[in-house]
């Protein structure tokens, strides 16, 4: 027993550390579930914002890389870059135009910022912590209705764009706002869609049941097309490249931040990174498995398992941030038109015909008695790549980035080929 | 796309976006990894530069440490940005000296006529680049800061190869 044990967990406490903390649990007074969320709270928002700051170091590091360069390197070799850029961001002037509708203006970057953070409330991030009070879960706030909260709040974030671009009285942030908002509406259908297969197959909207769940297969194996239509939707929601047309530095400015300046514009920045850590935790939480991996599930709890699993957890965040930014920089931007199609025209018909699809398959092993299990994922999964290789095979027939108008036909090719032929001034 | 635009139909590998995107991904990642990195360190290590840069200028002196320019006036009438200022003066012997000979690096459009005009190889734009300042009148150089310029000066051609070819 070493002196923590023995300061903090004095013997004879009647608590099971494999069982939730009891409601009447106190320490010398002080309530134990109510410090542990407030400690959860503290921990998590400072990992996450300085998670952000670091990520907008890292953005810039891979895309100097991919652009064979060094990227920053001069403040503490680098390390010291998002604190300088804090800093230069609280040093400069505030602009606040006369025409701006003030109260909104103000509100916007919060607005924008605020979802990303709360939606993070509902995903787990680690095996329960077994402590001398009682077990702890890595979640802050176990909702029994995680999936739910997440995208209503998630739809909240469209706001501080919208809000933005009005207030600025700027055509070019309105025309960001007007575009920020038809995208982020459009993709939110296929967003939540595909997440319906999810439910069907786990029986239940909790995350912490989503994760449990994944101990036989990761849903990317079960629901390969579905983590697909999520992961594109999340890109579109999320304003990052290739979907980045609200911002459309070449169209728009700057799109609906054109007016904002110092710690105002920052904290659009930091919304960005903010939404991206989110989705990378969705992503992987719902088809990735979340913080679990083959040996990590399950009772009895342990402290290291309990390491083990944030790590993991942190592990594939971090690598769907890198895919995240390893997009951004390979792909350009789509055209309004295509962007538009892609969502309505592609993902929406498919995101639906595959709910009806994974709810007949589910429904039709569990008829036959296949029960959870190796058994259900392995045909989920050789049904998905049957579906995975029709899909692709009809999106790559250049229906995704082909123009809205129609296609000719081989005659009326024949016909126009004709015409040019005759029209073709005589060479002398 | 307007009404009546067609489009025509193009073979698939042409149109693929999936397999576009994939190696596009593969090439971003090939680079990301490639050690070799074409930026150079300025401060630390600087690219050479032509032996024909046109820079900041420089006014060569006589062995007596005196300049050599005779104020001739030709360097401010050829000058196309009109930079140069230049009133003359003559000694007792006779010798036209520059009273006053200042150039205004901010208006300079470093095409060299200068040093190419002077009779005397006095004026000379130089191998250099960094000339930033505080100020905007840090930029008008008087003739002892011309002078006491020490970076080599520009050679207007190659000696190897004097007509260009």
């Amino acid at each position: 027993m070493n002196w923590w044990t023995r300061a903090f967990c004095p013997a004879g406490l009647p608590y099971d550390p494999q069982q939730p903390v009891p409601d009447s649990a106190f320490w010398h007074f002080l309530p134990i579930d109510l410090i542990a969320i407030v400690i959860k709270m503290l921990v998590v928002f400072t990992v996450y914002m300085v998670g952000v700051a670091m990520l907008t170091l890292a953005e810039r590091k891979i895309s100097a890389w991919i652009q064979d360069r060094h990227g920053p390197n001069r403040v503490l070799k680098g390390w010291g870059q998002p604190l300088a850029d804090g800093v230069k961001n609280f040093m400069k002037e505030e602009t606040l135009p006369k025409i701006v509708n003030r109260p909104l203006f103000l509100l916007a970057p919060a607005l924008s910022f605020i979802p990303a953070l709360i939606t993070w409330a509902a995903i787990p991030f680690g095996a329960p912590l077994p402590t001398c009070w009682g077990r702890i879960d890595m979640v802050l706030a176990n909702l029994p209705i995680g999936y739910l909260w997440v995208l209503s709040i998630s739809s909240l974030g469209v706001y501080g764009i919208v809000f933005a671009g009005w207030a600025s009285n700027n055509k070019y942030s309105l025309l960001g706002g007007l575009r920020s908002s038809a995208q982020m509406i459009s993709y939110e259908i296929p967003l939540g869609m595909s997440m319906i297969a999810v439910l069907i197959l786990t029986g239940n909207v909790s995350f912490s049941e989503i994760v449990r769940q994944q101990t036989w297969g990761w849903n990317v194996i079960t629901l390969t097309l579905g983590c697909f239509i999520f992961m594109v939707s999340a890109f579109a929601e999320n304003n990052r490249l290739p979907f980045d047309l609200p911002e459309a530095e070449s169209e728009l400015i700057a799109g609906y931040h054109t007016e904002y300046s110092a710690m105002k514009f920052s904290l659009f920045f930091i919304a960005e990174y903010a939404n991206m850590v989110t989705q990378s935790a969705m992503i992987a939480t719902i088809f990735f498995g979340g913080w679990s991996m083959p040996g990590l599930d399950g009772p009895p709890w342990t402290v290291l398992k309990w390491a083990l699993s944030v790590a993991v957890f942190l592990g594939k965040v971090l690598f769907f941030l890198f895919v995240f930014m390893w997009i951004r920089w390979t792909l350009p931007r789509f055209r309004y038109d295509q962007l538009m199609s892609l969502g309505w025209k592609v993902l929406l018909p498919l995101s639906l015909s595959y709910i009806v699809i994974m709810a007949s398959a589910v429904l039709g092993l569990d008829v036959l008695g296949i029960q959870h299990g190796w058994l259900l994922s392995l045909d989920l999964f050789v049904l998905n790549i049957v579906l995975m290789v029709i899909v692709f095979l009809v999106i790559d027939r250049g229906r995704l980035v082909s123009p809205a108008s129609a296609r000719v036909r081989a005659a009326e090719l024949a016909r126009l080929r004709a015409v040019a032929k005759v029209e073709r001034p005589v060479e002398v | 796309m307007g009404i009546g635009v067609k489009v025509l139909e193009r073979p698939t590998e042409e149109v693929s976006y999936v397999r576009a995107m994939i190696s596009g991904l593969g090439l971003t990642f090939k680079h990301m990894i490639n050690p070799h990195k074409v930026t150079v360190q300025y401060p630390e290590v600087r690219s050479t530069i032509s032996p024909r840069w046109r820079g900041t200028h420089r006014m060569l002196t006589t062995e007596t440490g005196k300049a050599k320019c005779v104020a001739c006036g030709l360097c401010p009438t050829v000058c196309p940005a009109n930079c140069i200022k230049l009133v003359p003066g003559e000694d007792e012997q006779g010798n036209r000296y520059p009273l006053v000979f200042e150039i205004d690096e901010f208006r300079c459009i470093f095409c060299g006529y200068c040093q190419e005009v002077c009779p005397e190889e006095a004026i000379h734009v130089g191998r250099h680049y960094e000339n930033s300042e505080y100020s905007r009148e840090g930029f008008v150089y008087d003739l002892e800061r011309l002078i006491a310029q020490t970076h080599p000066v520009c050679e207007m051609w190659d000696p190897a190869d004097p007509k260009g070819e």
